[in-house]
């Protein structure tokens, strides 16, 4: 598999730090797994190497496509048995009509994404739910960082230095409620990561990363979100 | 598509040796009005049929290329075609698939083409052969199926004009074709690409020995045709391949000549490759396989890219595999199918193979290609076996 491709190696995996439980498997793609209903339409933006799709195939038989931009990713996704596109997520977003999910998957995939607003919107008119997981800035350790060293925060769940991360957008569990309920949409449920489990009390504090399941809410489609 | 010759290619990997067999029909109904009648089409198929008929795939050729996709005929120095790709353990599997490839009507390769006996006149067509499109091209290979007795296709697959043949399959047969592969191709050809081809048509028809496509017999316009598929050969290259392949390098000389005899290697490379063209090509079927892409639109009549794929069914798999240098059918036409398919919420897979060949990458960037169709073939058989059981 690995030197399949021709193409310059993609960068490192965001999300390899978070959570697993004693089957290895990712707490948040867990939550999502039984999130999801059996045989659901699924879209999942920034598939990586398709791991939590195939989950999603394997365990409630959802009818899943996937979307990556770096080639070695494709065809380990392809070798998984799963539907790919390989390109930007937006271009991989736009051509859908509408409603043609029920759920838009963005697993650690927004804080990379340069046009956050647009992006989730037109995620919300494919797909009935929107699936959000990111790395929670808001987590104490970042905070002290920041505080003690004066420096930007590397840690655990945000391993990267400021001149090699792949985040493009540094945000937090606050910040993120905050949005969604300026761009009118509902959060219907979230889960929340800590070291080594779920972290439900101050999750802004303690969650290393952060779930959310957005619907739009009333007045979603009024003009004051319509427009980016 | 060019001649290349794997390095490394051994007789003993391969399926050995292949035979052309051939079947004549009584007349074909085509776009133009005409009727082309009797109609006679080459193929080679590989592999074995299963008792139920549900592995059998269709492989569809490029400009050039024949009902010879694989292994060997006896006397041959290099395989068929898309030899890497046809054989056990490849990408389309003798030991699971049943192959069948057939030499496009207009064709040299033993189908009905303008080198043809017209019956009418006792004499070879030339220009009298009716223009044949890509969708006439489909209704006959439609015969050939019906001769052999397959009424459900895996897959149809196939590079360049191969592709556009396997999207006028799955949308004028949907209820035949279970998925489809298009390669390195386009929906329509753009303006760019037709110019190339009429470049060529010309380069043929301006050639002396031509005489209106009235040469059979005589001497065949080969100085025409060798500048038609030498420029034909340059687009199917890229900018990095030629500076790999020739870079400035001259040719069994120390220093320029400083006059028009061939200085650089790259120069005499395209000689080469023209001479080598005209010796297994027609030039008639130069003018008429070049005036069929040039016609192709997938979507023409039928509104719409995306209704144009209205009809196919839903359950279809389509895989599209586009290679990033290929500037002849650059990604972005690709991406325009799968922007189609999309629309209709068919199950797709797209693929950038970043590959420095060019167009030509459908012939050579095989570990790649074998990887994605490979994967793609075994799900699509799986889920046809989990439907019927």
């Amino acid at each position: 598999m690995m030197g399949l491709s021709n193409a310059p190696a993609p960068a490192p995996y965001p999300a390899d730090t978070i959570a697993r439980n004693p089957h290895g498997e990712r707490l948040d793609h867990v939550f999502i797994v039984d999130l999801v209903e059996p045989g659901s339409r699924v879209l999942d933006l920034g598939c990586g190497r398709g791991t939590l799709l195939k989950m999603l195939v394997d365990k409630k038989q959802v009818r899943g496509t996937g979307v990556e931009i770096a080639e070695e990713r494709v065809y380990a996704a392809v070798e998984k048995g799963l539907s790919v596109y390989h390109g930007d997520i937006d271009e991989g977003l736009s051509d859908y009509p509408d409603a043609m999910f029920d759920y838009v998957l963005l697993s650690q995939t927004l804080q990379q994404a340069r046009q956050t607003v647009l992006l989730m919107r037109d995620a919300l008119r494919v797909g009935h739910r929107l699936v959000v997981s990111f790395p929670n800035f808001g987590h104490w350790r970042p905070r002290l960082h920041l505080l003690l060293r004066g420096r930007a925060p590397v840690t655990h769940s945000l391993p990267y230095e400021w001149y090699d991360t792949p985040n493009i957008h540094s945000l937090t569990v606050k910040d993120f409620r905050l949005f969604a309920d300026a761009q009118g949409m509902r959060v219907v449920r979230s889960f929340f990561i800590g070291r080594t489990g779920e972290a439900h009390v101050w999750p802004n504090l303690r969650a290393e990363h952060a779930v959310f399941v957005l619907e739009a809410g009333v007045g979603y489609n009024d003009p004051i979100h319509a427009g980016p | 598509m060019s001649d290349y010759h794997i390095e490394g290619q051994q007789f003993e990997s391969s399926i050995g040796f292949v035979e052309t067999q051939s079947v004549e029909f009584s007349s074909l109904p085509l776009d133009s009005g005409l009727t082309l009648a009797p109609v006679t089409i080459a193929y080679e198929t590989y592999g074995t049929l299963n008792s139920d008929r549900s592995n059998a795939v269709l492989l569809l050729h490029a400009l050039s290329g024949d009902a010879h996709a694989a292994g060997y005929h006896p006397g041959d120095a290099k395989p068929g075609w898309w030899d890497m790709m046809i054989g056990p353990g490849r990408a389309f599997d003798t030991d699971k698939y049943f192959m069948i490839c057939s030499n496009v009507i207009g064709g040299c390769s033993g189908s009905s083409g303008p080198g043809s006996v017209d019956p009418a006149t006792g004499r070879e067509y030339g220009l009298r052969f009716p223009v044949v499109t890509v969708p006439d091209m489909v209704r006959a290979q439609k015969l050939l199926l019906d001769h052999v007795g397959i009424d459900r296709l895996l897959t149809v697959s196939g590079g360049s004009m191969g592709g556009m043949q396997a999207l006028q399959w799955v949308t004028g047969y949907p209820e035949m074709v279970s998925s489809c592969i298009p390669i390195a191709t386009t929906h329509r050809h753009s303006p760019m690409q037709i110019a190339f081809n009429e470049v060529g048509r010309q380069a043929i028809m301006k050639d002396p020995n031509w005489r209106g496509g009235d040469y059979y017999g005589q001497t065949p316009p080969d100085s025409g045709l060798a500048v038609a598929r030498m420029i034909g050969h340059v687009t199917y290259l890229s900018d990095e391949s030629m500076q790999d392949k020739f870079g400035r390098r001259l040719r069994d000389k120390e220093v320029l000549g400083y006059d028009f005899t061939l200085d650089f290697e790259v120069e005499s490379y395209l000689k080469h490759q023209g001479e080598v063209f005209t010796r297994r090509f027609d030039a008639n079927t130069y003018l008429y396989i070049t005036k069929a892409l040039d016609y192709f639109d997938l979507a023409n009549g039928r509104g719409t890219l995306v209704e144009a794929f209205g009809d196919v069914a839903p359950e279809t798999r389509f895989l599209s595999i586009a290679f990033s240098s290929d500037w002849l059918y650059p990604p972005y036409q690709s991406k325009e199918i799968v922007r189609g398919l999309k629309g209709n919420g068919l199950d797709c897979t797209y693929v950038d193979i970043h590959s420095s060949f060019g167009h030509d990458a459908f012939l050579v960037e095989t570990d790649q290609q074998t990887h994605v169709i490979s994967h793609f073939l075994d799900v699509t058989a799986r889920r046809l076996r989990a439907r019927s059981a």
